[in-house]
Formats: structure tokens, C-alpha cells, sequence
């Protein structure tokens, strides 16, 4: 029996509120205009959409209220510093903030499809009414305004008739304007995000992005015409439908029935959000004033197969395990910022990332710090750097484990590069306090090329751990996911020597993906009564596995041993 | 921004254009709206230029995610020949089936959204793009059977030394097959029994 609120109940938790806060909405709204008798006469000539309409409206407001927040990444990573008193629970859910945000954006997007379907038929009944096209009861309401001393029920004011009327409105009206305006904004936002161009082309999905800048204006200035009419509160008074609904022929002519009067609703939506607007301004401030922070690049170093290690210096720079910041270099490109894990440990006097050359932009910062050159390149030739960060992800939490489980696969390793080497200068500083025990380290790699710079860094660990007597402290297994036949060979002579052929290292390489099953019930029998963290740096096809495994040999009591899985995600 | 492939972009958006078309085009004909016929266009262009857009075209560089069950419409698509691979023509196309949608406001937003998928289509072609079919990997070739080769057994016996060494090597077989039969046997290559 697993597990599964442990992982995954905070998470269900927080969508169920925010779907029924979604539900109530709509359902309010939607009640809210279909119902009161201000609206009367606007839901006479526009039926069920009026309501159809206001409802997602409300929905919204929330919902673009909801969305600025889980980017604001500086003001994550400060609330999850300062719950360093809140369980680890809190804070993993914080790391969950991109998917939320997928979520309200999905959302934002059904909305306005109602809305804007809802608003049509709005438009296209008014035009119709005020052109002599419709019902006359609907003609005589929409007549109104027409006079001095009256105000107007149905916005279309000139009598085009469809469908050049509903073209006219949408052009004229300062709600059509900024509705199509947005709306378009919202489609390019959506197109360029898809998963095929943010893992492509990251920089036309980052550029294409910043359109929600137009959409928050035009959204903040959408009802500022105040074209929903609701009867006035003064005319509500004098003229009562129940009485003279039937009698408009005689409105203003008899006592009981003068003409009514009309309002529009004030805008409501900058209410929302202009909270959310300040916020993302003060972090995007943040991050530039962050970035303006000199950054001195103290080593370059090349690794084979396209890597390179850049070591940087910068005043008042902290950072634990795992974290990782962006990375801007003014001579490659002026706009771009890219993300990438620190693998220092935060006991090292710098910081440094390793970055793979895939790119234009990797390609460029290669050149720029003249990693092409085989000549010493002077200090002062380096290229300006600016930082911005560091971000907090799950891999902080791992010294609050007593036992955990790493796994990265490939390039996915960067995060345990920097927790390992934390992990020994902890211990070698001070093993007693250490909480962390018991480390199980997983490293799956499709071919060979990946290994070298971090072989190097498990050498080094080996030999410590060896002089410190401890070998059973870190428990590491590389799998070799993609081999030929010939590599096979090779393997197979060489089996019985006493280091490994690929790496060099005591630990042998297995071959093929590691039996999860297994693995987790040793573990588990090793380690019964513990909280086990398991940490994975890697695809989502893994993540599902290690997530059902978790949840699946994980006990259902408070007692008994737990696997709670984080995931790292850019 | 030098890498990136402008068709990648302009099919996502020619494909929302697609929906946002059909679904304008329900609303104006569902809602009888005046010169709804307009709206039947709409849904008519917008079902063509879902099913030509629905096949992703091959990067080229690296590998193409390719859309669920596009195999069978990447067919279809190409066989239209130049007027799929060619992105001008796709340009001018999106271009000009936009343009009757333009006429009625329920289905205005797809044109807008037609328009901006036909200008990056004429961005790609420019820089030389155009779509490629992703065909399907043959399959890789089966890997012989070791005894698959072996069609018949050798119909000559072995090679045999001279008398002399013949019967000497009888004499050790003899003694080496009874080892076999009976005792342990003497490995050439010390073999270590271990649990990987």
C-alpha cells in the first residue's frame, strides 16, 4: 500500500481550492447578473449571455490575479527561505510554481474563449436590436438614450446594421480595441510556449512572453467605457418592473413609470490586479538591480566533449546545495538570461557552473571567454558577467534526510555535483553533526562521453572516503544506459580488473537501466523507520517511475519507512 | 536567435488559427447571425488548415517530436507537392483564406491570428525553409541469428594432422573426454563466481 497523500496530497489540496474558488465565482457571477433586478432590463435584451459573459469575467480577474505570482521567483525563494522553520512540505510545494502557472494560464485561456463567444453574441444582438432587426420589445429598449435626459441601455449607439455594425462596435469601443488586442496577445503568449519551442528555441518563447505586458494594460483599461449597463439605484426606486415592464409604450408618459436610467459598472479588474502587477515589478527590479552586481569570472576551464567550467566571484554571493541562477553575458547577448545549476559547494570561496556548448548562446560565451584559443587568456580580456540568483529547487532540502536517494540522468547530474562536494566538506569539517548518513547515489548515462569531469569529483570522494574509513557512507551506481556490442566485449574481458574501465573508479559501471524495484526494497529493508529522500535530476518518463515507486514502497503509517520524492524542473 | 526555425512557430500558430476559426465559425453559424454564411466558410477553412498544419514538418537540425497519429496525415500532406513544401505558397494561402473570415466579427479573430501565422510562414521562407515529411525510421536490420547463417552442416570432415599426431591426440581426447565424463573440469581461464 502506498503513500500517496505524503507526495502528493498538499499539491491536490491547493488545486481543489483554487478550481472551487473558480466554481464559486462563475457561479456567483453568473447568478449575480441573471438574478438582480438592476440587470433586468440588460438580460431583456440580451438573454442568457449577458450573465454567460460577466461570470468568467469574475474568473478572470482571479485568475490573472493568480498567475504573476509563482514567477516571481525572488519572492519564492524568500518565502522558502524564511520557512526554514515550515516542514520540508511547504517548500516543496513551492517548487511546484511553473505547473501552477501552466495551470491558470490554461484556465485564463478557456475563460476567455467563453467570454469572448459569450460577448459575441452580446454584440451581435445589440446591433441587430438597435437596427431595427430584432424584436420590438427589444427595438424600444434599445431606442433609449436617443433623447436629452437619457441614458443608454444597449452600447451600440449608431444604427449599422450586422455585420458591419458588430465590426464597427469591436473598432470603436474601447472594450472591442483592447479585447481583440489582447486576445491576440494571449494566442501569440500560448503558441510560442508549447513544449517543442521552449526546448528549441528558448529565447523567441522568452522574447514572445513579454507580450503579457501589453495584456496586463489593455486588461487593467478593458471596462473603462463602462458599457455593461445595470438600471441606477435612484431609478431602481421610481421604476420597478414588476409594474412597468409590460407598459413601455407608456414609460414617461404615466406616473408610475418614468423612463429608467442606466449606469455602467465601474471597472472592476485593476482591483485584482494591481497587487500582482506591483509585485512582479518590484522582482523583475530585484533581479535587475541583482544583476548589475559586478561578477568576476576567476577561472575558465575546458572539459572534453564540449563542457566548460566557469568560477565566479561575486560580494555578498551566498548559495546552498543545488541551486542554481541565471546567467547573462552582455557581449553574447544583451536580453538573454539562462538558466543553470551551481555545481560549487557553498563551502567553496567561489561559485561555478558547467555549462554544454548546444547553442548560439553557449557558443558565443565559449568564444567571448576564448575557450577556442589554446594560448593563456589574460584576466581582463574575460567578458563582463551579470547573475542573477540563487534560486532555490528540491535539492536543498537533502541534509534534512537522515537517508537519501540521488538520481541524475546525464547532464541531469549537475545539482549532485555540488550536494556531493557539500557533502564532503561537511564531512570533513564536522561528521558528527552531520544528519545525512547514508547517501545512495544513481547516475544513469546513455554513452561514456558524459563522464569525465564528474569521474574526477567521485575519484576524489572514493579516496576521502576510503582514508576516512567510512566507504559505506556514499553508495553510488553508474549505469550505462546505451552500449553496442564491441563496448560489451570490452566490458566483458576487462570485468574481473579492480577498477572500472570507463571511469577508473573501484565501483564497477552496470549496464541497462537499474531495477527500481529492487533498489527500493533493499533500501527500504536497510533503512526501516526513516524518512528517505528521494531526489531526481532527469526525464519525466523517470520521474513517473521513481514517483509510483516511491509512493508504492512507501508505508502507510506514520511509522514505518517513507520515500518522498522531489523532482528538479527548469 | 540565429538557430531557430521560424516554421516551427508559424505551424503552432496556423494550427491555433485553425481552431479559432472552426470555433468563430460555429458561433456565427449556431447563433444564425447575419451573413452567417461566413461562419461556414470559417469552419470549412479552419478543418483545411488544421489537417495541413497537423503534420509537424522535419527539423533540421536534431530531432522532431512528432504530433500523435501525424503519420497518416503526413501522407496526405504530402502528396500535395509543392504547395506543402513550398512555405511562399503556404504564405500566400493562409493569406488569402483569411481574408473571407475578416468580413463577420466572430471569425475576425482568426483572421488576425491567420495573418501573423502567414507573415512567420514568409519569415521561414525566406530563410530557406520548407517542410520536409517526417518519414518513418525503417526498421533497423534484424541482427543474424548465430545459428542462422548455418544453412547445412559441412559436408567435408575437418582437416586432419598425420598419423602419428592423430594417434596421440586420441590418446589425450580419450583420457580428456573421460575427465569430462567423470571429474571436475580443469578450466583454461580462471572463472570467479560473482552476483553483479
Amino acid at each position: 500500500m502506498g503513500n500517496w497523500v505524503e507526495n502528493e496530497g498538499l499539491s491536490i489540496f491547493v488545486i481543489l481550492i483554487w478550481l472551487g474558488m473558480n466554481v464559486f465565482l462563475f457561479v456567483w457571477y453568473y447568478r449575480f447578473y441573471a438574478l438582480r433586478r438592476t440587470f433586468f432590463y440588460t438580460q431583456k435584451l440580451l438573454g442568457i449571455a449577458l450573465p454567460l459573459a460577466r461570470a468568467p469575467a469574475a474568473c478572470l480577474n482571479f485568475n490573472c490575479m493568480l498567475i504573476l505570482l509563482p514567477v516571481c521567483r525572488n519572492l519564492l525563494s524568500f518565502l522558502r527561505g524564511s520557512s526554514a522553520c515550515c516542514s520540508t512540505r511547504i517548500r516543496r510545494q513551492l517548487d511546484r510554481n511553473l505547473t501552477f502557472h501552466k495551470m491558470v494560464a490554461w484556465m485564463i485561456a478557456l475563460h476567455t474563449a467563453i467570454h469572448t463567444i459569450a460577448h459575441l453574441f452580446n454584440v451581435e444582438w445589440c446591433v441587430d436590436a438597435r437596427s431595427n432587426n430584432s424584436d420590438p420589445y427589444s427595438i424600444a429598449l434599445s431606442d433609449l438614450g436617443d433623447k436629452p435626459n437619457e441614458t443608454y441601455l444597449n452600447f451600440a449607439r449608431q444604427r449599422f446594421k450586422n455585420p458591419e455594425g458588430g465590426l464597427y462596435v469591436a473598432v470603436t469601443r474601447l472594450a472591442g480595441i483592447t479585447g481583440i488586442v489582447i486576445t491576440l496577445c494571449l494566442i501569440l503568449i500560448i503558441t510560442s510556449s508549447t513544449k517543442t519551442i521552449r526546448r528549441s528555441y528558448f529565447e523567441l518563447f522568452w522574447y514572445t512572453h513579454h507580450l503579457f505586458v501589453i495584456f496586463f494594460i489593455g486588461l487593467a483599461i478593458h471596462g473603462a467605457e463602462r458599457i455593461v449597463r445595470g438600471q441606477t439605484p435612484q431609478s431602481l426606486d421610481k421604476h420597478h418592473h414588476e409594474i412597468c415592464e409590460k407598459k413601455i409604450s407608456e414609460w414617461g408618459k404615466i406616473e408610475e413609470c418614468p423612463i429608467p436610467q442606466f449606469s455602467g459598472n465601474p471597472p472592476m479588474t485593476w482591483k485584482w490586479i494591481v497587487g500582482p502587477m506591483f509585485l512582479y515589478l518590484c522582482e523583475r527590479l530585484v533581479r535587475f538591480w541583482r544583476s548589475q552586481q559586478k561578477v568576476v569570472i576567476t577561472k575558465v576551464v575546458t572539459h572534453p566533449f564540449k563542457t566548460i567550467e566557469l568560477q565566479m566571484k561575486k560580494k555578498g554571493f551566498k548559495m546552498e546545495v543545488g541551486q542554481y541562477i541565471f546567467v547573462k553575458c552582455p557581449k553574447v547577448s544583451r536580453l538573454e538570461w539562462h538558466p543553470f545549476t551551481l555545481t560549487s559547494a557553498p563551502e567553496e570561496d567561489f561559485f561555478s557552473i558547467h555549462i554544454r556548448i548546444v547553442g548560439d548562446w553557449t557558443e558565443g560565451l565559449f568564444n567571448a571567454c576564448g575557450c577556442d584559443k589554446q594560448e593563456f587568456q589574460d584576466a581582463w580580456k574575460l567578458p563582463k558577467i551579470a547573475v542573477d540568483g540563487p534560486f532555490g529547487t528540491a535539492s536543498e532540502d537533502v541534509f534534512s534526510y537522515e537517508v537519501v536517494m540521488l538520481v541524475g540522468a546525464g547532464i541531469g547530474v549537475t545539482p549532485f555535483a555540488s550536494i556531493l562536494k557539500s557533502v564532503w566538506y561537511k564531512y570533513c569539517n564536522n561528521a558528527t553533526n552531520l544528519r545525512l548518513k547514508k547517501i545512495y547515489f544513481y547516475w544513469l548515462c546513455r554513452d561514456t562521453h558524459a563522464f569525465e569531469w564528474f569521474a574526477d569529483l567521485l575519484q576524489l570522494l572514493e579516496t576521502q572516503m576510503l582514508e576516512r574509513n567510512n566507504a559505506g557512507f556514499l553508495s553510488y551506481n553508474i549505469y550505462l544506459t546505451g552500449w553496442d556490442e564491441s563496448q560489451a566485449n570490452h566490458f566483458a574481458v576487462h570485468h574481473d580488473e579492480e577498477k572500472d574501465v570507463i571511469t577508473g573508479l573501484k565501483q564497477k559501471t552496470l549496464y541497462g537501466r537499474p531495477n527500481w524495484d529492487n533498489e527500493f526494497k533493499t533500501i527500504a529493508s536497510q533503512h526501516p523507520n526513516t524518512r528517505i529522500g528521494v531526489f531526481l535530476c532527469g526525464p519525466e518518463a523517470l520521474a513517473e517511475t521513481l514517483s509510483k515507486q516511491c509512493i508504492s514502497n512507501s508505508e502507510s503509517g506514520p511509522r514505518g519507512v517513507h520515500f518522498i520524492f522531489n523532482k528538479e524542473n527548469f | 536567435m540565429g538557430q531557430i526555425e521560424w516554421a516551427m512557430w508559424a505551424n503552432e500558430q496556423a494550427l491555433a488559427s485553425g481552431l479559432i476559426l472552426i470555433t468563430g465559425g460555429i458561433v456565427a453559424t449556431a447563433g444564425q447571425f447575419t451573413s452567417w454564411w461566413f461562419g461556414t466558410y470559417s469552419i470549412v477553412a479552419g478543418v483545411f488548415i488544421c489537417l495541413l498544419e497537423y503534420p509537424r514538418g522535419k527539423r533540421r537540425k536534431g530531432s522532431t517530436m512528432e504530433r500523435c497519429g501525424q503519420k497518416y496525415l503526413t501522407k496526405v500532406v504530402k502528396v500535395l507537392g509543392p504547395l506543402s513544401r513550398n512555405y511562399y505558397i503556404r504564405a500566400v494561402l493562409h493569406l488569402g483564406l483569411s481574408v473571407p473570415a475578416g468580413f463577420l466579427l466572430a471569425t475576425i479573430l482568426g483572421t488576425a491570428c491567420l495573418a501573423i501565422a502567414s507573415s512567420i510562414y514568409l519569415l521561414a521562407a525566406f530563410h530557406g525553409e520548407q517542410w520536409t515529411p517526417i518519414e518513418p525510421q525503417p526498421k533497423p536490420k534484424e541482427r543474424p541469428q548465430v545459428g542462422g547463417t548455418i544453412k547445412q552442416p559441412p559436408s567435408n570432415p575437418p582437416p586432419r594432422p598425420p598419423a602419428e599426431a592423430r594417434k596421440k591426440s586420441s590418446e589425450e581426447e580419450a583420457a580428456a573426454s573421460a575427465g569430462v565424463s567423470g571429474g571436475p573440469q580443469e578450466n583454461p581461464v580462471p572463472v570467479v563466481d560473482e552476483v553483479v
